[in-house]
């Protein structure tokens, strides 16, 4: 049979207007920096240097953290919860407005397909937005303060770092939140992916929101560490590595400002004998190539069921053939680009390692293109659970393939990791589905699918993945404070 | 002789009173200290009460172990079951009513009528947590209506092992209201007791040891927490810590701790107070569920709907 290739379908860029350089979100306002460092901000398909970024500098926090406390002291303190919601369903209607912008600038500035960024990353952003809206006013229906007692009350200022892997989708989760239980925010976005942030600003600048509500600085490590440590921030709210995490707890020790933590993760993905293989494939795939397997509950360890573990990797092979990598802004194109250079050393890194380990290494033909940072999609079999490549987290779509025989092994060896964030589990059998969610110890568990997110579902890890929720009635936990709580 | 003597002489003699070994209580089992140590325990005016082992970091490792090991098979107990186990306690508790009476009244320096009331109500606290286990789930999970063809449900689960400072100044109903909510949704633990008086805290270990709680759930060290508490704090089996008991421990500096805690991530429950200070709550107010929702993880389990 003849195969037909695509014809390239690039989205068009032209509904985004990237401005030359940014500067600071204070205070309702674009500020210049106290300090002139700056830096670019790159695309990761191409290296094309897309705008000139300004590196906040300590006192650039400072003033944020000062902005959002006068917020806090003032009219957003003073507001009543209804009308905190309705600026919340502005930004919701504001961000399905410029959709389309919002995708093509996450696409550019992230690396990701534009048809994960267009239907997964932006409608599940401006979805949180509409969601947390309506909680702003019925937080005491929330069943977060003891009976009888005071209704759940803001915690203050909160300081928020976010990750470069879903850079507006985690604003979202953020500030979406923390506004509707009545806090304001400074947020960082990560380094490498701060455009879709910066736009965001410009959104809550159309909604009227009072300023000093959402400040947002940018800039690296020296920027993040600022606004964790300062005195003036009330509680942290942190996506990205579980070292980092640490840090954070580490900093925040001995006093009173509270933390939520999302970090890493190493999830297994288990394959039982009686699960529809084609089905399962296709949650195999969208488990670990979804984003680049930039995904911190990527099912990035298979667990197959001896049995059919010849028969899912044959399948599993035939599939990735069919994967299109390449240009994030074609429409056909699955996998895009690895979102910087330094990622991808460390890919290439752990999957140098797993090599060395004796792991066997596969990925199917495929042409990446010269410029750009690019890792095909990879798959590692004849994974023991002492290799790295099984134990570590890749943040790329790198597979390890492990095989078990009995429900009970397959469990001991999901559970063989420091992380706790997710797990996926394939069978057509109802009992062993409930089963095996009862005995995973992750926050999230998808039986006969995988990576799937929703403003109401809450999200979160145990272990090493984290501690809190994000979404959902147990999100806004991390948020209020009730009773007795200082 | 005086006829006086001589009477007396004559009289039966005191019963001499069989006195009691207090130590520790590991995976159902009562141990002294690897160590081999222990300390002069007195009552609030000086007087000798009795020895109490002084649990080491050895003792402390092996009641994470055992308390490790005690996990799935307490969290896995249905709900029923755990609720009726702690309700035991309580029953077993009211039948030792007087004796703890007496030891907290000694430990604390109360007067009778308040150390019953004290007693009443740590016995009445496992009550009311017990009453709980069978409960959380409905309250504090629930069905999510996701967007889309799927079955997304949330529920509580326990976190896993638990280290705590038992309150110094409070040595039962404080105990009580520290254990109950660590273990009431499946959670184990190691508890470190109050350092000053740890005797009532070792009786409440007989009565844990004789009502069906399974050995190893609950774990108590009678010894001074700032020696134990860093061990437990880095441990890396430990998924969680109470640091309510730092409060007026003697070189204890509970944020230290938390520092410790950060290597693996534990959930940290901060003591009671402002800043720095640590200040041990009034234990006679009614509980509510934030002790409990400090030990909790949710899980989030989705599937597909379709026919």
């Amino acid at each position: 049979m003849p195969r037909f290739e695509y014809a390239p379908a690039p989205e068009s860029r032209s509904v985004v207007d990237i401005r030359s350089s940014y500067g600071l979100f204070i205070g309702g306002e674009f500020v210049e920096s106290s300090g002139d460092a700056s830096f670019k901000t790159i695309s990761p398909a191409t290296e094309e240097v897309l705008a000139d970024i300004t590196e906040a500098t300590a006192d650039d926090v400072d003033r944020a953290v000062r902005s959002a406390r006068q917020a806090y002291r003032g009219v957003w303190g003073r507001m009543s919860g209804a009308d905190r919601g309705k600026y919340l369903f502005r930004i919701a209607r504001i961000m399905q407005e410029r959709a389309r912008e919002f995708a093509v600038l996450e696409t550019l500035d992230n690396g990701k397909p534009i048809k994960e960024s267009r239907d997964v990353d932006i409608p599940l952003a401006a979805a949180h937005f509409f969601y947390h809206a309506g909680w702003a006013d019925k937080l005491e229906y929330a069943g977060l303060a003891p009976a009888g007692g005071r209704p759940p009350r803001p915690i203050g200022v909160v300081g928020q770092v976010i990750p470069w892997n879903f850079p507006l989708l985690m604003l979202s989760w953020k500030i979406a939140p923390a506004l509707a239980c009545g806090n304001t925010v400074v947020l960082k976005p990560a380094e490498t992916t701060p455009l879709t942030a910066l736009l965001f600003a410009e959104v809550c600048q159309q909604a009227d929101l009072p300023p000093g509500v959402v400040n947002i600085v940018t800039g690296a490590g020296d920027t993040g560490r600022a606004l964790v440590e300062h005195p003036g921030v009330d509680k942290i709210a942190f996506t990205g590595s579980t070292e980092v995490g640490k840090a954070i707890a580490r900093t925040i020790a001995g006093t009173r400002v509270r933390a939520t933590l999302e970090l890493g993760g190493k999830a297994a993905n288990i394959v039982f004998d009686d699960a529809p293989v084609d089905q399962a494939v296709e949650g195999i795939v969208n488990g670990i190539f979804f984003n680049q397997g930039h995904v911190c509950c990527a099912g990035s360890r298979l667990l197959v069921q001896e049995p059919v573990h010849d028969e899912v990797i044959r399948k599993l092979k035939r599939r990735l053939t069919t994967i299109r990598v390449g240009d994030p802004l074609d429409k056909n194109t699955d996998l895009g680009a690895i979102n910087s250079a330094a990622q991808l050393d460390r890919i290439r890194e752990l999957s140098g390692i797993a090599e060395a380990e004796g792991a066997v290494r596969w990925s199917p033909p495929c042409e990446l293109p010269s410029r750009g940072f690019w890792f095909p999609p990879t798959v590692f079999t004849g994974v023991a659970q002492t290799h790295r490549i099984a134990q570590e987290e890749v943040f790329g779509p790198v597979l390890s393939v492990l095989t078990f025989r009995t429900p009970q092994e397959a469990v001991a060896k999901a559970n063989n990791t420091p992380y706790g964030l997710s797990a996926g589990v394939w069978t057509d059998k109802g009992s062993r589905i409930l089963w095996m969610a009862d005995q995973l110890r992750a926050g999230v568990v998808w039986a006969n699918t995988f990576n799937k997110f929703d403003p109401t579902s809450p999200f979160g890890g145990f272990k090493e993945s984290g501690y809190g929720r994000e979404g959902g009635r147990h999100g806004l936990e991390g948020y209020v404070t009730t009773g007795d709580d200082q | 002789m005086s006829p006086t003597a001589t009477r007396k002489a004559a009289a039966p003699a005191p019963r001499l009173d069989v006195r009691k070994t207090y130590k520790l209580y590991i995976g159902g089992a009562f141990p002294r200290s690897e160590s081999g140590r222990s300390y002069v325990v007195s009552d609030t005016k000086g007087r000798f009460l009795a020895n109490a082992s002084q649990a080491s970091r050895k003792d402390a490792r092996d009641a994470v172990v055992a308390a490790r090991a005690a996990f799935p098979g307490w969290a896995g107990a249905t709900a029923y079951n755990r609720g009726q186990v702690l309700y035991r306690v309580a029953e077993v508790m009211e039948g030792r009513f007087d004796q703890f009476v007496d030891e907290v009244s000694a430990a604390e320096g109360l007067t009778a009528a308040r150390a019953r009331a004290t007693v009443a109500a740590a016995i009445d606290r496992w009550v009311w947590y017990a009453g709980w286990t069978d409960k959380l789930a409905q309250v504090l999970g629930g069905l999510n209506p996701v967007a889309g063809p799927y079955f997304d449900i949330s529920a509580p689960e326990p976190t896993g092992v638990v280290a705590a400072l038992a309150p110094q100044s409070s040595s039962l109903l404080g105990l009580v209201s520290v254990v109950a909510p660590i273990v009431v949704s499946g959670n184990t633990c190691v508890v470190v007791t109050s350092g000053a008086r740890p005797l009532p805290a070792v009786t409440l270990s007989e009565a844990l040891a004789t009502s069906d709680v399974p050995g190893g759930v609950i774990n108590l060290l009678t010894g001074q927490a700032a020696e134990i508490a860093p061990w437990l704090a880095s441990h890396r089996d430990v998924n969680a810590i109470d640091l309510t008991g730092a409060a007026g421990a003697d070189g204890v500096v509970w944020g230290d701790l938390e520092v410790a805690a950060a290597d693996n991530v534990k959930r940290v429950l901060r003591p009671g107070g402002n800043g720095a200070t640590a200040v041990e709550p009034d234990w006679t107010i009614t509980p509510d569920l934030r002790r409990v929702r400090a030990f909790l993880e949710t899980k989030t389990v989705w599937h597909p709907k379709g026919r």
